[in-house]
């Protein structure tokens, strides 16, 4: 496959940066997004030129560092597909990608298409601690949790904090992310005593951090590749508004 | 020993009620209980206007049994312009956040979720409260009506409408607040936290059901009109 790119290429947070076209020669179909990344930045290596700079680690779906705006959709064209697993079959021989860091005045972009995603670190921190029995390890069985909220709890859980859903976004909003951290902990007994405080705090922090409003385009939720419900979005403010009327 | 919980930011120097209106979900629950005195008022609205189809004395006395006791006029109203208000105010300051996340936008982006009228809310708003100011200047006070008699409310539509632009005008506005209450109704469930996966249909169906009705309940009575069904 022969690819057309426009890569945005920042040197560092201070400066601006500008899309830069490059060609990508001899790419394999079956090749991931990333990996034809990997071969247009060996290229720029022998070229003696700075490579793309992008974030990743796991590879495989579940890590959450990889994500990258491909095409104006967030982490590229296939539904809950993050981009290290996202394949250049999906892409036709001659087709013009756009590549894009995220884009929100809480994930400031460090490099090319690196962005510092802390925020979310900040918000989880916020969330605090939950309280367990210290000792030795309690008996499995002892708490017991229904199917159907277990199910619920493992949904909102699967998130990886990627911050597709922040870049999707038409504002800015970090609710998705939001709403799955204080659901699952909420749908779960071992979240029970922090509850209340637990939401307050997470969306003092999120609010914050500077992100925006949800109005309910669900963009979020059609390119989280865990594919999570804004569902949870409503979870999340039934808790905030339960927590704060019970004071 | 104690473990000393860490504070919420404001909880000591703030009342509840402060850090609700300040939190973005709690704005949002401000603009959707404003938004359902709303819908509720439209659906009300409507329902008086068709009364126009009965001829002049039904919508007349109507009329004048809403103006008949001034306290409840006034407090009514009294609700609607806070209502109102405040939905605006927080429509304005959620808006001025949204898009103050996002200083650098994109070369490309795609929706893949939203659709027409989610996007178009702030201007289906917008064009809402232009059109409310020029519906009270026609038919409430007459400032802005050629032909206005005064508790007369049936000549006072018939010969309003009978103005093709200002039918137009209606109509259009109409439109808009379809698009609006279509999203809107919908979004509003969302921020009372009302979504729920067993009811999203449900209330996806409500939403339209809802904003058919009122959509085509308003605009019958200018297209009514023009059509000389009523005169
Ligand atoms: C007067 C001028 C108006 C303005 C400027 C305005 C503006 C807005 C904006 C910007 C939103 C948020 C957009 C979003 O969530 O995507 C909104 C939501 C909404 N509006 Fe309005 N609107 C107006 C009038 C109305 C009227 C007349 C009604 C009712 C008939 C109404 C009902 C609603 C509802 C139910 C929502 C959803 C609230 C929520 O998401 O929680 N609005 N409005
Ligand atoms: S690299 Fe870990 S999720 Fe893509």
């Amino acid at each position: 496959m022969h690819l057309t790119l426009h890569v945005w290429r920042q040197k560092d947070t201070r400066v601006k940066g500008k899309m830069v076209r490059y060609h990508a020669d001899d790419i394999n179909p079956d090749m991931s997004f990333l990996e034809m990344l990997d071969v247009v930045n060996w290229q720029l290596i022998e070229n003696g030129e700075e490579p793309i700079a992008f974030d990743h680690d796991c590879r495989e779906g579940i890590c959450g560092s990889c994500g990258m705006m491909i095409n104006g959709v967030a982490h590229g064209p296939r539904r809950a597909t993050a981009t290290c697993q996202l394949h250049m079959r999906y892409f036709k021989d001659g087709d013009t990608i756009y590549i894009e860091p995220w884009r929100s005045s809480a994930f400031p972009v460090l490099k090319d298409l690196i962005v510092d995603r802390s925020a979310f670190d900040r918000i989880i921190q916020a969330g605090g601690y939950i309280s367990v029995s210290t000792g030795s390890a309690p008996e499995a069985n002892s708490v017991l949790v229904s199917k159907q909220d277990s199910d619920r709890a493992m949904d909102a859980a699967t998130c990886i904090g990627c911050g597709a859903c922040v870049a999707a976004c038409p504002n800015g909003a970090a609710s998705l992310f939001t709403s799955a951290k204080i659901s699952h902990l909420a749908l779960l007994p071992q979240g029970q005593p922090e509850r209340q405080r637990r939401v307050i705090k997470m969306i003092e922090a999120m609010d914050h951090e500077g992100f925006g409003n949800c109005t309910m385009h669900r963009e979020c939720e059609a390119v989280c590749p865990k594919a999570i419900s804004t569902d949870f979005i409503a979870r999340m403010n039934r808790e905030y508004l339960c927590s704060l009327l019970k004071g | 020993m104690s473990v000393k919980e860490i504070p919420l930011s404001d909880e000591r120097r703030s009342h509840w009620l402060l850090l609700f209106w300040r939190s973005t979900v709690g704005k949002k629950v401000v603009m959707a209980l404003t938004g359902a005195i709303g819908v509720g008022y439209v659906v009300a609205h409507m329902l008086g206007n068709l009364l126009v189809f009965e001829g002049p004395e039904k919508i007349n006395t109507y009329a004048a049994l809403l103006k008949s006791d001034s306290n409840l006029l006034w407090t009514a109203r009294g609700i609607l312009i806070v209502a109102v208000v405040l939905h605006i105010f927080a429509a304005y300051q959620l808006a001025r956040l949204s898009q103050k996340s996002r200083p650098v936008g994109y070369k490309r982006w795609r929706a893949v979720g939203s659709d027409f009228a989610s996007r178009t809310m702030r201007w289906t708003g917008l064009l809402l409260a232009l059109f409310i100011v020029y519906h009270l200047l026609h038919l409430t006070t007459g400032t802005v009506h050629p032909d206005f008699v005064e508790a007369d409310v049936h000549h006072n539509v018939v010969s309003g409408f009978r103005v093709w632009y200002v039918s137009a005008v209606y109509i259009v506005a109409m439109l808009m607040l379809a698009l609006h209450l279509y999203h809107g109704v919908w979004s509003m469930c969302e921020s009372l936290g009302v979504n729920y996966p067993k009811y999203n249909r449900l209330i996806r169906a409500l939403a339209t059901i809802l904003t058919v009705i009122v959509a085509v309940g308003f605009i019958s009575i200018p297209a009514a009109v023009l059509l000389r069904f009523i005169s």
